[in-house]
């Protein structure tokens, strides 16, 4: 019961994080219909920048600020200078553009920072706290669902409280509609990368600590389970992608649990199966037609 | 403050083949133009090609003088033109509600925009009692009365309108064709106004501008076309 209890707590916490990364691609897609398979090496990026500024500047916080304020840019810099570009006429255009821009990220991180493992030290203490017995959270843990929690409620405010995020929304269902009532739309494409490539950064410096460390292909891994998880919320859902990630998340530490690390990826991939088998949509798939 | 549409020589079309050919005519400030033709005659793409929807291949629009060529589709609306598109121009996963005020948002005077987002729900208070309705939600003649109302909070000067009475019922029609004549009256609103309803097209407009694949073959005064028996049987076949 104990170790029940205990891969619960760690299911949540790494769920967490799925769930802010599933939520990163949740956004573009909503935005732009594109899955964005570049979000993992993105995120590594942005990690590698946080932690530089944060050993430069000797501050944790600041380096986790300039993660997520580098995030804001290169999303804007990859939908500005290269989705925009990509023709809509075969879906695989930008699955071929994405997986060319991992590549990219992935040279050039392993020229400027070398391809070497880096130790990346948590703002607080990694280890669990035991509560009544029972070895529960670590302060990083609640550290990490504090911080997906203001994410996932912050995002939620801007979309449904503010005009920008009412123009965001409409942009994305009905683009002509939309620049017909004075939105630009393009603006509101290349915002809806940034953020989500800002909410990516903080997923990376949320996980790369987590015995990840930092190196070119840290988020690997990390990204086929966000995806995952975004694929069992529905990708359309960005509700979807919380439950699905913390979802994810507790499975997969159940799995790691019981039947050893060495199960974790085929787990991952029994799952994606399985949804796309049973509920291609997602289990928060709307049935409502657009187009009527 | 003037509303004066000049269309002159414009072609335009989705490929090579042009489907606007040479397209003039003109609407004089606060007066309705109502645009005629049988289905595929170009009345669509002549209004998308107006709002900048689809870049004309050649022509010139100016609305007060002003070439529109090159002006970006959503500035449009700041200048005073509002298109409500054909069929489709509910955003259908925004409530009543946020279709409105997505409608206001680029207003400056917020309370003007307040202002007329009330008006809209008085002027049709089928809307104002599904205000928390997603667009998808509605009845087709509710999403034709909200992608009116929603254009009418740009107070615009210019209106474009594409088949407005497609799908709504006789008395609702009626109701709009004299709500918009009123504005035109009252305000010095233009209108062109593309309809298959062509009496009570010409029973409110100006001026009636016939096309026929992709030309206009005939623009003369509502009351001739109405009137005239032969003019309306050569060119409306009725
Ligand atoms: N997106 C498009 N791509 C290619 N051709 C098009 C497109 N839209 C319209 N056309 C063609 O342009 C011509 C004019 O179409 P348009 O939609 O302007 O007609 P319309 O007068 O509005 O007809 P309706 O009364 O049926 O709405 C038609 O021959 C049509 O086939
Ligand atoms: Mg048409």
């Amino acid at each position: 019961m104990d170790r029940f209890l205990f891969l619960t707590f760690g299911g949540l916490s790494t769920g967490a994080v799925y769930a802010a990364f599933a939520l990163a691609l949740v956004l573009i897609w909503r935005a732009a219909r594109v899955v964005n398979f570049a979000q993992g090496a993105m995120a590594v990026a942005t990690a590698y920048v946080g932690y530089a500024v944060a050993s430069a500047t000797g501050s944790y916080w600041v380096g986790l600020g300039a993660a997520v304020l580098a995030g804001l840019l290169l999303g804007a810099l990859v939908e500005r200078v290269l989705m925009r570009f990509v023709g809509h006429a075969n879906p695989l255009n930008e699955v071929i553009v994405a997986l060319g821009l991992v590549l990219l990220i992935q040279a050039v991180l392993g020229m400027v920072f070398g391809n070497g493992y880096r130790p990346a030290a948590a703002p607080f203490d990694t280890d669990a706290l035991t509560l009544g017995g029972v070895a529960a959270l670590s302060p990083y843990d609640l550290w990490v669902l504090g911080a997906v929690l203001v994410v996932v409620v912050l995002l939620a405010l801007l979309f449904t409280r503010t005009p920008i995020g009412l123009r965001m929304r409409a942009a994305a269902f009905a683009p002509e509609v939309s620049r017909l009532l004075g939105v630009d739309v393009s603006r509101m494409l290349t915002l809806g990368w940034a953020l989500a490539a800002a909410v990516g950064a903080l997923a990376g410096m949320l996980v790369v600590p987590t015995g990840l460390g930092l190196h070119p292909h840290a988020m690997d891994l990390v990204f086929v389970v966000a995806f995952t998880a975004a694929v069992v919320g529905g990708l359309d859902s960005p509700a979807g992608a919380v439950v699905g990630g913390l979802l994810v998340g507790l499975i997969l530490s159940y799995v790691t649990g019981y039947l050893g690390p060495d199960t974790t990826p085929l787990a991952v991939l029994v799952l994606l199966l399985a949804v796309l088998l049973v509920r291609p949509g997602g289990l928060f798939s709307s049935a409502r037609a657009r187009h009527v | 403050m003037t509303g004066v549409l000049e269309v002159e020589a414009v072609s335009a079309g989705y490929g090579p083949v042009p489907v606007l050919r040479d397209v003039t005519f003109a609407v004089p400030a606060g007066t309705i133009a109502a645009v005629l033709g049988a289905n595929g005659a170009g009345k669509t793409t002549l209004l998308r090609t107006l709002s900048g929807l689809l870049r004309p291949a050649g022509g010139r629009v100016r609305f007060d003088g002003a070439d529109l060529r090159g002006v970006r589709v959503e500035r449009l609306v700041r200048r005073g033109l509002a298109h409500v598109p054909e069929g489709r121009g509910v955003v259908a996963e925004l409530t009543v509600e946020e279709n409105l005020r997505l409608g206001g948002l680029w207003r400056s005077d917020r309370a003007d925009a307040r202002r007329a987002q009330d008006e809209v729900y008085e002027l049709f208070p089928a809307l104002a009692r599904r205000r928390r309705h997603a667009g998808h939600q509605l009845s087709g003649g509710e999403r034709q009365m909200l992608a009116l109302g929603r254009a009418l909070i740009a107070r615009p000067r210019l209106l474009l309108l594409d088949e407005p009475s497609l799908g709504l019922a006789p008395k609702v029609t009626a109701q709009i064709m004299a709500l918009l004549r009123r504005l035109c009256d009252d305000r010095g609103l233009t209108v062109l106004l593309v309809e298959q309803n062509v009496r009570s097209a010409l029973s409110v407009a100006d001026q009636g501008v016939v096309m026929s694949l992709g030309r206009v073959v005939t623009a003369a005064p509502a009351a001739r076309l109405r009137d005239d028996d032969q003019l309306r049987h050569a060119y409306l076949g009725f």
